[in-house]
């Protein structure tokens, strides 16, 4: 994210006399926000409502370390890992649709959310089929600890990918009815910062509730 | 005044003002029973007199309410308001209504009140805050109804503004989660989760939401700060209450016998409510700061500016106190939660109301702002009832503070009643703040009949 101050939010684009960043619109000598301030502010409250979830998970451990590491060792790691690679993955496709815009290709960007909206749903059919066989173990959250953090983390996350898909779909309709272009990728880049948000959390989420021992 | 149907707000802000002034007689009234357990008694007995104290101050904040949409809406919508009619003829039900359930309560006993009103129908009665017979509660939710649509149309037909919008989602939430207080189930369990879905999702949910519209309102007028700047503040507020607000309902679910995750949940959730109450402080102090233009209400200002500092202090850090899971395992039901449930709802909303009606009254009187004079005591009133209300926190905190270690901690606990005879000192001060308090406010009643050069709009 750029360095533009959230904490006036009248302040427009910074003015940084260094060079911009090497984006497409890197004509202007000024770093800008990419997307609405608005929507950084919305991202910054979910970053902080999941970091206080993730110090509460350290703290937690901390005081049954043997506990969670055990539990921790009934995860499926590979369905972790396939998820990480599609939401990555997906992150990727949407910067390929805001650049496609930008350069007034409608049909690139079209196709780009499509693939993007792809990565997503791929996401959920995975998560579901491993919520299924946990939920099939009799695993609850009140089970224990680590279980209740694995549950509560990851379903909040699930609710975000969903909140993620729903935006992408507007994005990619208004995409398809030729809303945006050259001039016009402001509503655009708003939703993929927020569906970098939903990618950069599962990047926190999997190592430390999956992998880290 | 814009519209000339905004006038109907003035009813409504008068009537809050007395329902005020009965409240703060009552909490008079309770504190004293705190420390001298037979004053009044059998008249007045401690459980009615809390109960018409906290009955007072919902209904008054209503009538607050309804008369800051009054107000608001039709200058924000550009048009004058729905049906003037219907919104006088709400408020006399709502006044008769409010009146004869006061009387009830005082009249016979509660029981009886029950029996008389049809309790026995449909149990509602007996849910603190919630002790209204039957025949008030459909008369709140008729009330509620009309009260919206009216607001509603008024909006539909104007121009429609994030402030209004805002306002009005609060206003219908507040009317919606009312609806559970209907539903009464026989678990107990089941029944505080449904108490909670009405008394939670209002003050640290919806509630939030009329009040960061209302201080919007009234900022934008004082400072002539650009619309944008203020809307992008109150999507911030709005958007923090509801992250931090709805799932953060789990801070009362530690105790009732709901599963344990709740504590971690709730702690995590309602850890953050704080952020959205700081958040209205910088904002009320920002805007202030950049003002373009010198409103001549002064007061009204200085009302804007206390609900920042006082909300978040009242709300935020009081809350913050008690609100995770192994620090309310010790501090639960004590005076802690008495001195976070004063401070917040003064600071809150009693502040933002008294900030609405500080601005808008003067100009429904045909002014800018009042006398300079006038100004001066309204401004006193401001600060003995806000530092009156500061010392009641203090006292209160002290005395839960002692009353947890008494009673919960120490190695030989005392016996409740015991542990309240240790404490009674600080319900002496708190009493004595509690004077302060209502001095405080006969200076503001007394502020409107101030007269002298007025200042003309």
């Amino acid at each position: 994210m750029s360095t533009a101050s959230p904490a006036s939010p009248a302040s427009g684009p910074v003015n940084a006399p260094q060079p911009a960043f090497p984006t497409e619109d890197s004509g202007a000598s000024r770093r800008r926000l990419p997307g609405d301030l608005a929507v950084w502010f919305f991202i910054l409250a979910e970053l902080l409502a999941f970091a206080v979830f993730f110090l509460s998970y350290a703290f937690a451990r901390a005081r049954d370390v043997a506990l969670f590491n055990a539990s921790q060792l009934t995860l499926d790691l590979n369905a972790g890992a396939i998820n990480t690679l599609l939401l990555v993955t997906s992150s990727w496709f949407v910067v390929r649709a805001i650049q496609a815009v930008k350069r007034d290709d409608k049909a690139g960007g079209v196709r780009w959310l499509a693939a993007a909206m792809l990565g997503g749903f791929g996401f959920l059919v995975v998560k579901v089929f491993e919520y299924a066989a946990k939920f099939d173990a009799g695993i609850t959250l009140s089970t224990n600890t680590f279980y209740m953090f694995y549950i509560s983390l990851t379903f909040f996350h699930f609710m975000h990918v969903i909140l993620g898909l729903v935006i992408l779909g507007v994005l990619l309709a208004n995409t398809w009815r030729g809303a945006y272009g050259r001039d016009a990728y402001h509503v655009l880049e708003s939703g993929g910062a927020y569906w970098h948000m939903v990618d950069l959390l599962w990047i926190i989420l999997f190592p430390l509730v999956y992998v880290m021992r | 005044m814009q519209y000339k149907s905004q006038a109907v707000a003035t009813p409504y802000f008068i009537a809050a003002i007395g329902l005020f002034a009965g409240q703060i007689l009552f909490g008079i009234v309770l504190g004293l029973q705190y420390v001298l357990g037979d004053f009044l008694f059998p008249a007045i007995p401690f459980n009615i007199a809390r109960m018409v104290h906290t009955n007072l101050l919902i209904v008054w904040l209503l009538f607050g309410f309804m008369g800051a949409a009054y107000y608001m809406i039709p200058e924000e919508s550009e048009t004058e308001l729905f049906s003037p009619k219907l919104a006088i003829a709400l408020f006399w039900i709502f006044l008769v209504a409010g009146a004869l359930t006061i009387v009830g309560y005082l009249a016979v006993p509660y029981a009886t009140l029950a029996q008389l009103t049809g309790n026995d129908l449909l149990a509602t009665m007996g849910r603190e805050f919630l002790e209204q017979p039957l025949p008030t509660k459909l008369g709140i939710v008729v009330v509620a109804l009309a009260f919206l649509f009216n607001i509603t149309m008024t909006v539909l037909k104007g121009r429609k503004t994030s402030i209004s919008i805002v306002m009005l989602l609060g206003l219908w939430g507040l009317a919606v989660f009312f609806l559970f207080s209907f539903y009464n189930p026989a678990n107990i369990v089941l029944d505080k989760f449904f108490w909670w879905w009405v008394v939670h999702l209002w003050v640290e949910g919806v509630w939030e939401l009329i009040l960061g519209a209302m201080l919007s309102f009234v900022l934008i007028k004082v400072t002539g700060v650009d619309r944008e700047v203020i809307e992008k503040w109150l999507y911030v507020i709005v958007t923090m209450t509801l992250i931090s607000g709805i799932i953060g309902t789990g801070h009362h679910f530690y105790w009732i016998g709901a599963p344990e995750y709740w504590q971690w949940w709730g702690s995590i959730f309602s850890a953050l409510e704080p952020i959205p109450f700081f958040a209205l402080t910088v904002f009320a102090f920002n805007m202030v700061n950049r003002r373009r233009r010198e409103h001549p209400n002064k007061a009204a200002v200085l009302w804007a500016l206390g609900t920042g500092v006082m909300s978040f202090l009242g709300a935020g850090v009081w809350g913050f106190l008690h609100t995770l899971a192994p620090v309310n395992y010790y501090t639960h039901g004590t005076q802690i939660t008495a001195a976070h449930g004063h401070m917040a709802f003064y600071g809150a909303y009693v502040m933002v109301v008294l900030t609405m009606i500080s601005y808008a009254m003067p100009i429904l009187r045909g002014r800018a702002a009042n006398s300079n004079k006038a100004q001066v005591l309204e401004m006193w009133s401001f600060w003995l009832m806000t530092v009156a209300m500061v010392f009641i926190t203090l006292f209160l905190t002290a005395a839960g503070i002692l009353q947890v270690w008494l009673q919960r901690v120490s190695e030989s606990p005392l016996p409740f009643m015991v542990a309240q005879d240790q404490i009674s000192l600080f319900y002496w001060l708190r009493e004595g703040s509690g004077v302060v308090f209502l001095i405080g406010l006969l200076c503001y009643i007394a502020s409107f009949f101030v007269r002298g050069e007025e200042k003309t709009a």
